[in-house]
């Protein structure tokens, strides 16, 4: 949301954008809650990636209408006196812009002055040696003469401290305004109820109309009458706000101990409806992170289920490919540091060019790695699993000593920072981004599996090597363009793995067992397994993560995947065949 | 029927074994009657290096015994010779401080009582037994469990490679409790003796050669038994054997836990001669070390894991300390070459060569 206020700079957009949200909440009425709710997540995740997409690259937007209003009511506060300034004062009680607190906040230790400039007095901002800046027009102006010094009146400084306190309540952005007033509401403080309640009509955002009234009734709580004050706690266990808990808590024991009987029971029942809704939110952010960590495992899984699953060779050298798609994702970044600066619109870019080329570079590396060694091993995988391994050391050193063994820094985009709340849940735009590229893998290779001749040849030639070159196919190039791909899925990975994790020489080795793993419970050579296996045991080890502790977590995952085995042997969905193995 | 004491038929073959035996005696006089200044002489510090080859060969042969004439690759072969080590390493703490005290390690983590269990270790015969046991329960467990739903092949090497992993990361926390991933070290005595003197180093070096001959011994033995040839006839077929009645889990969970037996012994060997002991023994990667050793020397024969195990490591220690760079890249470069151009190892390749030789004698 602040992204999005920042680029277009005036409210009436925000409730365009909220309005588009009812609509198609209210399209769906027919549906189902919780499909409809999952409708709405997905619209409102899109909208927004669109949205920070579109905001990073109008970056500046026009001169902002509010902050002009907010320029002209500063400039007439400090050249007006005496009740007339009082009166302006007031005014600001519905202004919210950040210029606001620059210029009051100069005011008050003296760095706004005032100068006549052609016979009319201008007020003036100082922004640095011999720098101003005109604050009606916010225009700059240098030089020596600054005119006298103003400063505010001391009874002036007192009112002025309470605008600059409340003057987030007036923000521009929702996310601000509703982070002040509940500020405001925490403290608790008599005095603040009555500013809350001044504002709350004017509130139009549903959101930020609500989180004043929270932040209302929590100030209830302790200020209010007996009357408001089980009101408010009946209406802040209605929202379950989770910030309001402690203090229920805190009126549940002072009327247990006065015997207030039906506050009591209010507060025991907001309290269980609050924690039962925390549970939930709890719950459903652990969902989100396990498929988060689902989606890497697939990423790195998902090139081993095919050089592995279907071509039956034991890549060892896996993690390896992950880690040239890491280091390439580096190296890209250093050319887009280099042409574009750092922190530039176009340095920010440089991700969505570093992930193809980790592709192709890691398959690349594959080719070779296919036409020089593995080629000659695929009657013999326990071979395979040796020369790999020894490629495994080989690729590992050369990095060591092209790039040094200390982890090297690859930045995050800034479109893939930070995080927004749905339905209470915080959700991060790169786990999203990293769970759609997820999906986006697993579509792709499945279409290019089953949709396209040469899926058609690279499954025929993995279920009959021999047959398969008997009826014309080139079954020497499908090996090589197969391994390519596989490998180019773990590059990819290892892209993706720069923004969430350290990118080094041994960075593969911490996926390599993991990725195994996934792909034997899924059932080797079975893509969906690979799939559902990665997110089931993302969802799992971070479902148990805080119980046990990650370590424990993980040491629980694995044992748990050995027994699994013993259910069912050939994985989630077991390769079907009359044949015997030997 | 070959007796337990005649394990060897050919000629060939006894002249290999007691070649072995001749060496390593050999060696330990070379060390106690030449006299320093000797070009002969062997130094201490040669010798204790050498005892770690033999456990490292014992390692290799356990592991040969597995993948080698069984045909099971277990990457985890490292487990249990860490654990054997963890095992007596847990003797050798409780030697460093007095009788009832914690060992220095925990005192850092701010134990003040030692756990229960640490106490039967005071004595060493029972942590001997443990270095036997405490691989071979583990082993058991985990062979149950495997061969029972009949894993083989690649995903018997894979979920080895999780098992010690798992474990890896299990004794590199602290909490574990045994000392984290800086594990035991400065170990002091050993039967009375202290470990640092020359005759210390002399001793390990005799048991680990002991042990290598012993183990030589039992794996030919086993070999040329009824059990020995159903144990090959699962590496080439398994089932085969199975449909001609036997059962094939139960051979080989018995083979599986012999040798992490055998591996246990060879750790609990190793560590007072390596004075350090900790859990990045168990990770995956030195797993598939003992694999390289076995198939550098000759998998599937009976001296060409010896020889893997002590070529690779007399390799590494000379290129860590001349080209430390570049030591990764020439093993790794070793694994692809022997996989391409020397399928059956060093044995296997000297083996052609002897018969091409053989063959043009006769032509000539």
């Amino acid at each position: 949301m602040t992204t999005l206020v920042s680029a277009t700079g005036s409210e009436t957009e925000v409730s365009c954008f909220e309005r588009m949200n009812f609509f198609g909440c209210g399209m769906n009425i027919g549906i189902n809650r919780a499909v409809r709710n999952h409708l709405m997540a997905l619209t409102e995740i899109f909208k927004r990636l669109i949205f920070r997409a579109f905001a990073l690259s109008v970056l500046i937007g026009p001169v902002r209408g509010a902050e002009a209003e907010a320029r002209q009511l500063l400039s007439k506060l400090i050249l007006t006196s005496g009740d007339e300034q009082i009166a302006v004062v007031e005014e600001f009680y519905d202004h919210g812009d950040g210029i606001i607190k620059e210029v009051i906040g100069g005011w008050r230790i003296g760095e706004v002055s005032i100068l006549k400039i052609d016979g009319k007095r201008v007020a003036l901002l100082k922004r640095g040696e011999g720098d101003y800046e005109n604050i009606s027009t916010g225009e700059s102006l240098s030089g020596e003469n600054r005119g006298t010094i103003n400063r505010a009146s001391r009874s002036l400084r007192k009112k002025l401290r309470r605008v600059v306190d409340f003057l987030d309540l007036s923000s521009s952005s929702p996310e601000e305004r509703i982070e002040a007033a509940m500020k405001l509401g925490l403290t608790q403080n008599p005095d603040y109820v009555v500013v809350l309640q001044k504002r709350i009509d004017r509130q139009k955002d549903p959101d930020v109309r609500q989180a004043f009234e929270t932040a209302l009734n929590i100030s209830l709580l302790k200020n209010g009458d007996q009357e408001s004050r089980l009101q408010a706690v009946k209406d802040l266990g209605e929202v379950t706000s989770f910030p309001a808990r402690d203090f229920i808590e805190a009126v549940r024991i002072e009327a247990e101990e006065k015997g207030l009987t039906n506050l009591e029971s209010a507060a025991i029942k907001a309290l269980r409806k609050i924690d039962s809704q925390q549970k939930v939110v709890e719950f459903y952010g652990s969902l989100l992170r396990g498929l988060s960590t689902g989606s890497v495992l697939l990423l790195v899984s998902y090139g081993l289920a095919i050089t592995f699953g279907l071509m039956g060779v034991i890549n060892m050298a896996h993690g390896e490919f992950i880690a040239i798609g890491g280091y390439t994702a580096y190296v890209v970044q250093g050319i887009f540091e280099s042409t574009y600066g750092v922190g530039t619109t176009g340095y920010e870019w440089y991700f969505a060019l570093a992930l193809p080329a980790s592709f192709f570079v890691a398959a690349f590396f594959g080719v070779l790695l296919e036409r020089g060694v593995i080629q000659f091993l695929y009657n013999r995988p326990l071979e395979s699993l040796l020369a790999t391994w020894g490629i495994s050391m080989i690729i590992q050193q050369a990095i060591r000593l092209k790039f040094g063994a200390a982890n090297v820094a690859v930045s995050s985009p800034q479109w893939l920072f930070g995080s927004f709340e749905f339905h209470r849940v915080a959700m991060s735009y790169n786990r999203i981004f990293l769970i759609a590229f997820a999906l986006f893998v697993i579509v792709a290779t499945w279409l290019l599996l089953n949709k396209t001749n040469w899926g058609l040849h690279i499954r025929a030639t993995m279920q009959n090597r021999r047959m398969a070159s008997s009826l014309g196919i080139n079954s020497s190039k499908v090996n090589m363009m197969t391994f390519a791909y596989g490998s180019g899925l773990a590059g990819l990975a290892g892209a993706f793995l720069s923004q969430i994790g350290n990118v080094g020489p041994s960075m593969g080795q911490t996926y390599i067992v993991d990725s195994f793993m996934v792909v034997v419970v899924g059932g080797v050579g079975n893509l969906l397994g690979a799939a559902l296996s990665s997110l089931g045991i993302g969802v799992i080890d971070q479902g148990l993560q805080p119980l046990l502790g990650p370590v424990m977590g993980k040491i629980t995952v694995l044992f748990g995947i050995i027994l699994f085995l013993q259910l069912r042997p050939g994985g989630l969905f077991p390769a079907r065949t009359r044949s015997l193995d030997d | 029927m070959i007796s337990v004491l005649k394990p060897f038929e050919a000629k060939s073959e006894k002249l290999t074994f007691f070649s072995i035996i001749a060496v390593i005696v050999v060696m330990l006089l070379l060390n106690t009657l030449v006299g320093e200044s000797s070009a002969l002489h062997v130094p201490a510090y040669t010798l204790g290096n050498w005892g770690k080859y033999l456990c490292y060969a014992v390692l290799a042969m356990s592991l040969n015994m597995l993948w080698g004439y069984t045909g099971l690759l277990c990457l985890g072969q490292c487990l249990f010779f860490a654990l054997g080590g963890y095992a007596f390493g847990m003797h050798l703490m409780l030697m460093t401080v007095d009788y009832g005290t914690v060992p220095e390690f925990m005192q850092f983590m701010g134990i003040q009582e030692l756990p229960g269990f640490w106490y039967p270790f005071y004595n060493p015969f029972v942590a001997f037994l443990a270095v036997m046991v405490v691989p071979g329960v583990v082993a058991f467990i985990f062979g149950f469990l495997a061969f029972r739903s009949r894993i083989k092949g690649v995903y018997f090497s894979i979920l080895t490679q999780a098992l010690t992993y798992a474990a890896a990361i299990l004794f590199f926390r602290n909490e574990t409790g045994f000392g984290g991933n800086n594990g035991f070290t400065n170990f002091k005595y050993l039967f009375g003796g202290d470990l640092r003197s020359v005759d210390a180093t002399r001793w390990l070096f005799a048991a680990s050669g002991m042990l290598l001959v012993l183990v030589y011994w039992v794996i030919a033995w086993l070999l040329t038994t009824k059990f020995g040839k159903v144990q090959q006839a699962i590496r080439d077929s398994e089932n085969r054997v199975r449909f001609s009645g036997y059962s094939t889990t139960h051979f080989k969970l018995f083979v599986f836990v012999v040798s992490a037996i055998i591996a246990g012994l060879a750790g609990a060997l190793y560590v007072p001669q390596a004075g350090i002991l900790n859990p990045s023994l168990m990770e995956p990667k030195i797993g598939l070390d003992i694999v390289v050793w076995v198939a550098v020397g000759g998998r599937g024969t009976k001296i060409g894991p010896i020889i893997g195990a002590i070529l690779v490591s007399a390799l590494k220690s000379f290129t860590t300390s001349a080209y430390p760079d570049y030591w990764l890249i020439m093993l790794g470069g070793l694994f692809v070459f022997v996989v391409l151009f020397m399928p059956d190892g060093i044995v296997g390749l000297a083996k052609k060569t002897w018969a091409k030789f053989q063959s043009k004698e006769v032509k000539a």
